[in-house]
């Protein structure tokens, strides 16, 4: 286990910092010394107008941060995967069933973070992965459904992340989930608030600039859940946006409305060929 | 010559029902954005202007502007570096850009900061909640007044 360590340390370090401006870095994330991720990849076809590559948030936080990602007993946020461990094996709700029930080994999900959000033809819409499980609670389990972007679907969600770790992101735009996908663009585009600020803005136009002490990154999502260093929790995709929305001076949409769940199909697609990294940390 | 009347004739319409001032719906923009005439009809204080340029509560240029010669902790670089600022623009131009950059820069990723309407989901202030009553522009006449004039202090040559 040291071993690992150290490797990851080294793939950290790899290159020397020039604060050359503060323009992305060209680290090499290799997870417990042995996943090589996919950082950096094409950009989609559906984005190739706007830029050529799209990068990992990961490349735009300091050396000290990354490396805390580069092996999981320096990552904070795989205590919170081992909690959601434990609930997937745990019956709950009238039926008495677990999550392990159904679906067994939860290494046997690997694959599934990757495609969400994904169109679910009996709901006849878009779900995150978050409705999805709160689909199996509530329909399958006879249990509550959790509180959008709350603890325990937090905690499941990177639960899930992590076991598909260096998959490439790659969810569907087209078919049933294209207009969804649509929306969530023009939601991107959009300058709300009295700043009249798009993510577009920051994310497409200033990625590598800095906002006051802020690194801008592309916005990617590859990473979520992600640990944040300054609140010292697992952040999920709809909070994030809802923070980032507010800091335009505009009234936000709530975690788990439609927009959010459009947008965050947007946003995943922007991603698609990176690697899943949550969870992963972030400042 | 019209547009000088046009900008004169509204700024005394406004100052009556804006104290002294011009009200921020009744900016006259000239046609390369510059606005002529006073926004407060008192001219702007430099010193007040550096602080109100670097105050996060108010004008908050740091996070996109850099002065090379102000000592400041973390300034932004999303806009381009304001030394000699007051080379490249005068006095009704400044005002323009920081009344409505829009109106110079087409597009721009820049705050209108004497705008109070046309907004999507304008919320109250940073809340996240919706705005509950008509905006407050971001700073008020005297701000801009004195941030032009900070600005004004910004030359090269
Ligand atoms: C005023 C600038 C600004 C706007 C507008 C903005 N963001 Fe951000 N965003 C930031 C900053 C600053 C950060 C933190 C640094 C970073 O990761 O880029 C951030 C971080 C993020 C992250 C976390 C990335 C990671 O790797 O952890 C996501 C996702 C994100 N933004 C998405 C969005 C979306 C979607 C929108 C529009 C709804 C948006 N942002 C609008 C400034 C902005
Ligand atoms: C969110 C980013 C942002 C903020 C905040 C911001 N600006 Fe700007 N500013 C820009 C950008 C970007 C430009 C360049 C215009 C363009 O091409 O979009 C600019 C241009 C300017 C210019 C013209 C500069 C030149 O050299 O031609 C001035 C003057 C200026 N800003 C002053 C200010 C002042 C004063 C404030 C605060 C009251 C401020 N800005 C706040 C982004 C910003």
């Amino acid at each position: 286990m040291k071993f690992k360590a150290m490797t990851a340390i080294a793939a950290v370090i790899l290159t020397v910092p020039m604060w050359a401006a503060a323009d992305p870095d060209d680290d090499n994330l290799i997870l417990n010394g042995e996943t090589e991720m996919t950082t950096k990849a094409a950009a989609p076809a559906h984005l190739a107008d706007v830029m050529d590559e799209v990068m990992s948030g990961w490349h735009f936080r300091s050396d000290e941060t990354q490396m805390m990602q580069a092996d999981d007993f320096d990552n904070p946020g795989m205590v919170f995967v081992e909690n959601a461990m434990n609930a997937w094996n745990t019956a709950e709700g009238s039926e008495g069933k677990s999550c392990a029930d159904c679906h067994g080994d939860v290494a046997d999900m690997a694959g599934v973070k990757p495609t969400y959000p994904k169109w679910n033809e009996d709901a006849g819409a878009v779900r995150t992965l978050q409705m999805q499980v709160n689909a199996c609670r509530t329909e399958r389990m006879g249990a509550d459904a959790w509180k959008y972007d709350g603890g325990d679907a937090i905690e499941m969600e990177a639960l899930l992340s992590s076991v598909s770790r260096g998959m490439p992101v790659d969810v569907a735009i087209d078919g049933p989930a294209q207009k969804t996908w649509e929306m969530g663009k023009e939601l991107y585009y959009t300058r709300t608030g009295q700043l009249e600020l798009s993510c577009a803005n920051c994310h497409e136009d200033n990625y590598g600039n800095m906002i006051r002490a802020d690194h801008l990154s592309q916005g990617q999502i590859n990473g979520f859940p992600t640990y944040r260093l300054k609140n010292a929790k697992l952040n999920g995709v709809h909070s994030r946006f809802k923070g980032c929305v507010r800091d335009t001076r505009a009234e936000t949409y709530k975690p788990g409305s439609q927009e959010f769940i459009a947008l965050e199909l947007y946003v995943t697609s922007r991603g698609n060929g990176l690697s899943v990294e949550g969870p992963s940390v972030r400042n | 010559m019209k547009l000088f009347t046009v900008s004169l004739a509204s700024a005394l319409t406004a100052g009556m029902a804006f104290a002294g001032g011009v009200a921020p719906q009744d900016v006259v923009f000239g046609e390369y954005g510059e606005v002529e005439v006073s926004l407060s009809g008192v001219a702007g204080d430099p010193a007040r202007g550096a602080e109100v340029y670097g105050s996060k509560k108010l004008g908050n240029c740091v996070a996109c502007h850099e002065i090379t010669t102000q000592n400041v902790a973390f300034p932004g670089n999303v806009g381009p570096a304001l030394d000699g600022v007051a080379d490249r623009w005068n006095q009704a131009e400044l005002r323009g850009i920081l009344s409505n950059s829009k109106k110079t820069f087409e597009g721009t990723i820049m705050p209108a900061y004497y705008k109070v309407d046309g907004f999507v989901r304008p919320g109250k202030a940073y809340t996240g909640k919706a705005a509950d009553g008509p905006l407050d522009p971001l700073l008020s006449a005297q701000d801009i007044e004195d941030v032009v004039a900070f600005l004004m202090t910004l030359k090269d040559e």
